[in-house]
């Protein structure tokens, strides 16, 4: 037997992270917000036993969160981010290779001799050591791994959260259960094109014919059908793929006209991707900046601008990018309009250690000292959400704004803030 | 006693020191370099499992013979099992408490150390998670008692 993988997948990993510091959660059902309290996007089992649909908008659930008790949170990510890592950290040490696939998910490259039995050793310690549950799948690919995962939480009862898909002699009555769009990497326009082969579940696909599907679906198509069929075409990433750009943007908590406020928004914006730049060594070649209006509100006049500027030398200056963008911000900027969103883009990127100044480029030294000496004050006394020294256009402190999110019900950062930790009682 | 108008300090040198941090780059090395040790780092010693560690703060007065006082930070370890003895931090009644955990003749039981509280046990009836084992307890020296 060739390596096998496994994939590891957090339940319910933001309301499960919730639990873990409010013992008043338990056996309860608990949602948690996205940013800005918009929509539901995490539900623990019994909120799912509610009908509570995943991506509601949270005003459409009102009355049955107020009729059932459920206690709602606006997200908390610089607990959830802790409690990740947490979670990555046991899996390192179970395994030798680990591809953080997102905040809840990881595929394993196992050792030899790893099965189910080891499986539920390892999910009993995690929920031991971080009170997080999770499900594992295993399979000969990572396909298979994360259908055997997904047959673990579906019948939890039955497999208690693990199961290994080669190990079950009515695998293939399994696949013929299940639909294809269940598969990683199928959609639903690729599920679609694949009904309209004759391919209607995952054991069709499995026994289909490679030189017609490659014909029909390309590489991607032979490739998933090969690794259903236990050969490992796609292998363990352990290393991020090299940044291509970096966004960022929010929402405002109420809309937002004024050019003053657009700017100070903006701005912090500009100083949380550029910090962003240079903790991954990277030099942006280009800044965009966007605007949005409020396309659920068709009664008010919509505006979405964007515009870009290539920058004289690739730079991941807070000031000079503040700059860019802030010339760029005057360009786009209309009165009148109720903005919802604004935003900078950052992108293509280049590595610094790569990047060869030109003849004429004047590198901005003092500026990347002082952004050095700012982020260093930060990293030591403040967070990135609370940095201590901010640019004057980021606007003062703790005052409230208008473009701020919103994040009412925001639990305690129990983890990470030694005014937040959980109280017990003695 | 009589105090004599300050000695001026003379200056002979002048020692250029760097502002934030570097290197000397003249004169003799240190002949404490080749026996340099890194910083005893406290973290070490205390959370032996980090994965598993969490801080916790004390509201009460429950505990107080056991060393334990209001605002003190509990050190938490919850990779290891509760055994008989153990200060632990455990759920119950939608609350965290800290007690000590007491197994005995069958009966489990949470025990204060304070003779005005009286052990809670752990019935059937009543649900209690052992959240986790308190492995050590941060009392600031300052602070009361």
């Amino acid at each position: 037997m060739t390596a096998r993988f496994a994939l590891v997948d957090c339940n319910n990993f933001f309301c499960s992270c919730e639990r873990v510091f409010d013992p008043s959660l338990a056996e309860v059902p608990v949602v948690v917000l996205s940013n800005n309290d918009g929509c539901i996007i995490s539900r623990s089992d019994e909120a799912k036993a509610l009908g509570i649909p995943m991506g509601a908008p949270l005003h459409e659930q009102a009355r049955r969160i107020r009729e059932n008790g459920v206690r709602v949170f606006s997200s908390n990510y610089t607990l959830y981010g802790d409690m990740s890592a947490r979670v990555m950290a046991m899996l390192r040490e179970a395994a030798p290779s680990v591809e953080v696939y997102s905040i809840d998910e990881a595929f394993l490259g196992l050792p030899a001799g790893f099965g189910e039995a080891e499986a539920k050793g390892l999910r009993e310690r995690v929920l031991r050591w971080t009170g997080i549950p999770v499900c594992i799948g295993i399979g000969a690919t990572k396909v298979l791994a994360k259908l055997a995962n997904r047959h673990a939480k579906k019948n939890k009862a039955q497999t208690g959260g693990v199961f290994d898909i080669d190990r079950c002699p009515f695998a293939d009555l399994l696949m013929g259960n299940t639909p294809c769009d269940a598969l990683w990497g199928v959609g639903k326009r690729l599920a679609s094109r694949l009904r309209g082969l004759g391919v209607g579940s995952v054991l069709d696909l499995k026994s289909a014919d490679p030189a017609a599907i490659r014909k029909r679906l390309g590489v991607v198509g032979e490739r998933m059908l090969r690794e259903l069929n236990g050969i490992s075409c796609l292998e363990l990433e352990e290393l991020p793929p090299q940044r291509k750009g970096v966004i960022a943007s929010r929402s405002f908590g109420s809309p937002v006209e004024d050019l003053d406020q657009l700017r100070e928004a903006l701005a912090n914006h500009v100083a949380r991707a550029s910090l962003k730049l240079r903790k991954f060594g990277l030099l942006a070649t280009r800044v965009q900046v966007f605007l949005c209006t409020n396309r659920l509100r068709p009664d008010e006049r919509q505006y979405h601008p964007a515009l870009g500027v290539s920058l004289p030398s690739p730079t991941a200056s807070t000031a000079d990018l503040m700059a860019a963008a802030g010339r760029l911000l005057e360009r786009i900027y209309r009165r009148g309009y109720r903005y919802k969103k604004a935003g900078v883009m950052l992108a293509p990127l280049v590595s610094a250690d790569e990047y060869q100044p030109g003849l004429f480029d004047a590198p901005s030294r003092e500026s990347a000292a002082v952004d050095k000496i700012v982020d260093d004050i930060n990293r030591r006394m403040g967070s990135p959400r609370n940095p201590v020294i901010k640019r004057a256009s980021q606007g003062a402190a703790r005052s409230p704004k208008g473009w701020q999110m919103r994040s009412g019900r925001r639990s305690p950062n129990y983890t990470t803030d030694w005014h937040e930790l959980p109280v017990a009682k003695a | 006693m009589k105090v004599e108008r300050p000695i001026p300090l003379e200056r002979r040198t002048k020692l250029p020191l760097p502002l934030y941090s570097g290197r000397v780059e003249a004169g003799f090395p240190s002949p404490a370099d080749d026996h340099m040790e890194r910083m005893l780092d406290l973290n070490e010693e205390i959370v032996r499992h980090p994965a598993a560690t969490f801080f916790v703060r004390v509201q009460g007065h429950s505990m107080k013979d056991a060393g334990i006082h209001p605002g003190d930070i509990l050190v938490v370890d919850r990779s290891l099992a509760p055994a008989d003895r153990q200060i632990v931090v455990a759920m119950i009644d939608g609350e965290f408490t800290v007690k000590r955990f007491r197994r005995s003749k069958g009966k489990i039981f949470l025990e204060a150390e304070n003779p005005d509280f009286k052990p809670i046990e752990i019935g059937e009836d009543r649900d209690m998670t052992v959240w986790g084992v308190v492995s050590y307890i941060i009392h600031k020296a300052s602070s009361q008692p």
